[in-house]
């Protein structure tokens, strides 16, 4: 019994220290992104935040958009199933709507963008751990957060609004291409209903959650890579950690700021 | 203009006649005392005491594994002691926030043991960045003193590429030349010439010589290449188990009867420095090991 709570408590106890951890990295990296440059202290980097904002966006825009569009045909196949039979078909573009703007857009994105950008932060910055970089950053009179974590955070946090906004589009597009091909719906009436239905509040909820997200990945990225102890073995271990802990730190977030502007707004 | 920049505030205020120059000479830049660390439990190092003097070139020696890298991690500030102090420039390292320790390691330049070169980046860049980040030098200038610092280790071909491309030891000179950017005054090499031909360790070891006549560059040079060594030196540490066993002028170190160092300078294999460094004993270990196959294969 005691044993079980000794072990619970230890569970506990090790994950407020990560969330800690987490919490200074992205404090720091705040601190390093606003008050590091008015201050004189050390300035932006800013053609290494250019070069990971490509890395972030061009080369995952392709898989994006493919999982988006198929989600959303996927979607409007499985919510005529239900609206048929209560005559209501045409309702189909209201829900696609509201479903990939609000939830399906920022969380798929998102998963997509943990295996994609989060894993490789995790691996790069480890392999940087591993081959002494990062000591001979420090060494160097560098700061690591500024240098290293910064341009990541910060390109994560300009791109992944974009990304999931073209996400979504695509997606909505997917449910369209259903809508129109599949349940004979004109595409006229299926455009109106979709612009009729979304609110610019649905778009906010979508951006906030988007911006959450990719910081949480950037975060998450870069803790696990600079906290890489041993060789590649390490590297491996960090860059799925960097995974799993990215997906249940997002499923977390999306549920609690879900039921947050469900109750708000 | 980056002389400017990294004068020390100390050198200004002494006045220039001999007895000063003479204090000068002598005067300690690094002292560490009492330094004790251990990884998860397993003492590495266990009391070091050592004096780095100003423009002097100490080589410290030991056995692979010893912790000489950690001693020189510490003087750098990136470990921090179990137990012990380390001063650098009069600061105690530990004191001294980022800052303040910021300001003190523009003053060193480090070569890694691996060249821990940014991979990222091409040669030029990685020579450059120093310049880049702490100086307000323009780009032209920039890429002069980029020239400069890899024709001094005969790489200024190997500008555009990357570190990936490189051998062991051109690394190794990449990283000597990063380490030098900023002219200076301590230059840490962690092992420098390991790995390196004959030629171009008598290059490297004339370069450190060279920083030290021409420009009065203290420098602090782990290495277990004795002819190197005895090149050199001002004077020598020899660690081993934790500890300082022996210092002195290389004269001094050559002419010891301290047997440890005797084994390690005319590397005998039969000594005091025992090469397996296991507790258990090597013959209880195999019994051991058959008595469990055997149990094994006939389901004892
Ligand atoms: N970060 C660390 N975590 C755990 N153990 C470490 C760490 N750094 C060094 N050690 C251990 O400390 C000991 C000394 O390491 P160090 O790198 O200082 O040796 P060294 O004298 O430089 O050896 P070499 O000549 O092979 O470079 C080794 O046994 C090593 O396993
Ligand atoms: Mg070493």
């Amino acid at each position: 019994m005691s044993h079980a709570v000794g072990i619970i408590g230890r569970g506990f106890l090790g994950i407020l220290t990560y969330i800690g951890g987490l919490g200074y990295i992205l404090f720091d990296g705040l601190w390093w992104m606003v008050a590091g440059p008015i201050m004189r202290k050390g300035r932006l980097r800013g053609e290494e935040t250019f070069f990971q904002m490509v890395r972030l966006s061009f080369k995952s825009i392709g898989i994006v958009s493919l999982v988006l569009f198929f989600v959303g045909m996927i979607l409007a196949f499985q919510m005529a199933y239900v609206l048929k039979s209560l005559g209501v078909v045409k309702y189909v573009a209201d829900i696609i709507g509201i479903a990939m703007t609000r939830e399906m857009g920022p969380l798929l994105v998102g998963m997509v963008m943990t295996g994609y950008a989060g894993a490789s932060i995790a691996a790069e910055l480890g392999t940087m751990v591993v081959s002494e970089e990062v000591v001979a950053l420090e060494a160097g009179a560098l700061n690591p957060i500024r240098f290293l974590v910064v341009p990541r955070l910060l390109a994560a946090m300009i791109m992944m609004p974009l990304v999931v906004l073209i996400g979504t589009y695509v997606g909505i597009f997917g449910g369209f291409i259903v809508g129109v091909a599949f349940l004979d719906m004109d595409w006229y009436e299926y455009m109106t209903h979709t612009l009729d239905s979304l609110k610019a509040i649905d778009w906010l909820t979508g951006l906030i959650k988007a911006e959450i997200f990719g910081s949480l990945i950037a975060v998450v990225a870069c803790y696990e890579g600079l906290s890489v102890t041993g060789g590649a073995e390490g590297v491996g271990k960090a860059t799925t950690n960097a995974v799993t802990r990215s997906i249940v730190g997002i499923i977390i977030c999306d549920l609690v700021f879900t039921a947050l502007f469900f109750s708000l707004l | 203009m980056t002389t400017e920049v990294l004068q020390p505030p100390e050198s200004t205020s002494i006045p220039p006649d001999e007895t000063s120059s003479q204090k000068e000479l002598n005067e300690v830049v690094i002292r560490v005392e009492g330094l004790e660390k251990s990884f998860s439990d397993r003492p590495i190092l266990k009391g070091i005491n050592l004096e780095v003097r100003k423009g002097e070139t100490l080589v410290i020696m030991g056995g692979s594994g010893c912790g000489k890298s950690t001693v020189l991690r510490h003087m750098i500030g990136v470990l921090e002691p179990d137990q012990g102090t380390v001063e650098v420039f009069g600061q105690d390292v530990q004191e001294l926030h980022e800052d303040g320790l910021n300001s003190v390691r523009k003053r060193f330049g480090i070569l890694f043991q691996s060249g821990a070169l940014f991979n990222s980046m091409t040669v030029g860049d990685n020579v450059a960045l120093p310049l880049r980040e702490h100086t307000d030098l323009s780009d032209e200038i920039i890429n002069i003193m980029v020239k400069m610092k890899l024709e001094l280790v005969g790489l200024r071909e190997a500008e555009p590429l990357m570190p990936a491309q490189l051998s062991g030891g051109m690394k190794k000179r990449v990283g000597l030349a990063r380490a030098i950017a900023l002219d200076p005054e301590i230059v840490f090499y962690d092992e420098p010439t390991t790995g390196l031909d004959p030629i171009v360790t008598g290059v490297i070891d004339k370069l450190i010589n060279d920083f030290k006549h021409g420009m009065g560059i203290t420098s602090v040079v782990v290495t277990h290449d004795m002819n190197s060594a005895f090149r050199i030196a001002d004077r020598m540490v020899m660690l081993y188990d934790g500890r300082v066993v022996a210092q002195g002028t290389p004269e001094q170190i050559r002419n010891t009867d301290e047997p440890i160092v005797r084994q390690f300078i005319d590397g005998k294999p039969d000594g005091p420095i025992p090469l397996r460094l296991s507790k258990v004993d090597y013959e209880t270990d195999l019994i051991g090991l058959i008595r469990r196959e055997k149990a094994e294969r006939y389901g004892e």
